[in-house]
């Protein structure tokens, strides 16, 4: 019943062996070895194990790794492989985040609004991240950090 | 965290090649498309597959096509591809304004409306906008084509008239004839990943009639007929709408779950009737509210 298949991680090529019932998330942080993805509840209701798949947002918890065979998966550490983008900078300056685990389903919900929309409105990004769940922030310095960079970045603005 | 449950996994590259799987496994195989059910359905064993046939490399259950008289959407069609879609979103606003009420953009990006009905919860948000719309299933067996109307798909909570060994393929929406105007009100705990504690659909017509469906409030979405009939033809006053509202519990039967009591399902509905049909109305004359706001 195992494969190997070819995973393309952060634009890199990683040949894995999986069974059909592996979920992404699990291949991810147990063979590929990048952690920003996480364990949360593992239904799609959390948003922790976010990932990018071709630049759109997935639940890597609800996405086999099979399916995802020839996809470009994009997870944080290849968001930040040229060092922090604008929107991670201004997390930094916002004080977003606090004991961190959804801060990469985030960050990456928070990529794709922009990527789509320069200018997000606040609605627009509470809308965006409507399905990834912080415990510790009330949700406010990441909004914050984002309408700032919808604002064109700078934080004298803010 | 791998699933205790192991099964097989094939991704058939066109239409009869799916049909013969499904057709040779019957019962023992499920259709995987966004997988937003079906993966945490088995991580819980509500189903243990032994295959799952992966239809998202069939060319032919892509894209929205535009007929005459009708639109296609395929089976492989995501929440957010109707979303961003011009013409669902100018032909079809109450299928956008529904779309828009799904989860959240991680779920649409993989989620299917092909999909979404085939699980057929009683909350799930399409069935009663597919109902309002008089939408059609098309179904492919290993003897052909045939097209199911949505009033006789669901047949009970996660059961539909799809037999063992078919395939969805997509779904035919019927262009209405003029303007329509209509609205989807979704009551939820939160936004985000919730499902509805209730739901409703509404679409009137040039000629004033008016078609009216409720999500989670019955074992599957479902007409409410009577109100239909009571307010086609009707305009939308303090009047008719105390009358309407008085025939809400001979059209629905919520229960009490984690997520609503059946008391205040039945009284929210009333709420969600009276601030639908005045946002259709609304609509009608004014344009206004936009669809995509929400209305409770």
């Amino acid at each position: 019943m195992k494969r190997t298949i070819n995973l393309i991680v952060n634009e890199e090529s990683w040949p894995v062996e999986v069974e059909a019932g592996d979920t992404l998330l699990d291949v991810l942080r147990t063979r590929v070895g990048v952690k920003s993805p996480k364990v949360g509840c593992e239904r799609g209701d959390c948003g922790a194990c976010t990932v990018l798949m071709d630049g759109q947002t997935v639940r890597s918890c609800l996405v086999l790794a099979v399916e995802a065979e020839g996809h470009r998966i994009t997870t944080v550490e290849g968001l930040s492989k040229e060092g922090l983008t604008p929107l991670q900078q201004a997390f930094i300056r916002q004080n977003s985040f606090q004991c961190g685990f959804c801060a990469p389903g985030i960050v990456l919900a928070a990529t794709e609004l922009l990527a789509r929309n320069e200018h997000p409105s606040e609605d627009q990004i509470k809308e965006a991240l409507a399905g990834n769940l912080c415990r510790c922030t009330g949700y406010q310095p990441i909004i914050e950090a984002i309408l700032e960079v919808s604002r064109g970045g700078d934080e004298d603005d803010v | 965290m791998a699933f205790a449950h192991q099964f097989e996994y094939v991704r058939p590259g066109d239409l009869q090649g799916a049909v013969e799987i499904l057709s040779q496994a019957g019962h023992r195989a499920q259709v995987l498309a966004g997988g937003t059910d079906l993966i945490p359905w088995i991580g819980e064993e509500l189903l243990s597959p032994e295959v799952l046939v992966d239809i998202k490399e069939i060319e032919g259950l892509a894209g929205i096509a535009q007929g005459d008289r009708q639109i296609r959407i395929g089976a492989r069609v995501t929440f957010s591809e109707l979303i961003d879609s011009q013409l669902i979103r100018q032909r079809f606003p109450l299928v956008f304004e529904m779309a828009l009420a799904v989860a959240s953009p991680g779920i649409r990006n993989r989620a299917t409306l092909a999909g979404n009905i085939c699980s057929a919860v009683p909350s799930c948000d399409s069935g009663p906008v597919l109902l309002v719309h008089q939408a059609e299933v098309l179904v492919q067996g290993t003897s052909g084509e045939r097209k199911i109307p949505m009033k006789d798909w669901f047949v009970g909570p996660r059961e539909t008239a799809l037999q063992a060994g078919e395939l969805v393929t997509g779904v035919h929406l019927p262009v209405p004839e003029g303007k329509g105007d209509g609205c989807y009100v979704k009551l939820g705990r939160y936004r985000g990943e919730d499902l509805a504690q209730a739901s409703m659909a509404a679409l009137v017509l040039p000629d004033d009639r008016w078609r009216i469906a409720f999500g989670a409030v019955a074992p599957t979405p479902v007409r409410a007929s009577r109100i239909e009939a009571f307010i086609s033809g009707n305009k939308i006053t303090d009047e008719v709408l105390a009358e309407a509202r008085k025939l809400i519990p001979r059209e629905i039967a919520p229960i009490t779950d984690i997520r609503a009591t059946r008391r205040y399902r039945l009284h929210m509905v009333q709420v969600m009737l009276e601030r639908g049909l005045r946002a259709t109305q609304s609509r009608r004359e004014t344009g206004s509210p936009p669809y995509g706001m929400k209305l409770i």
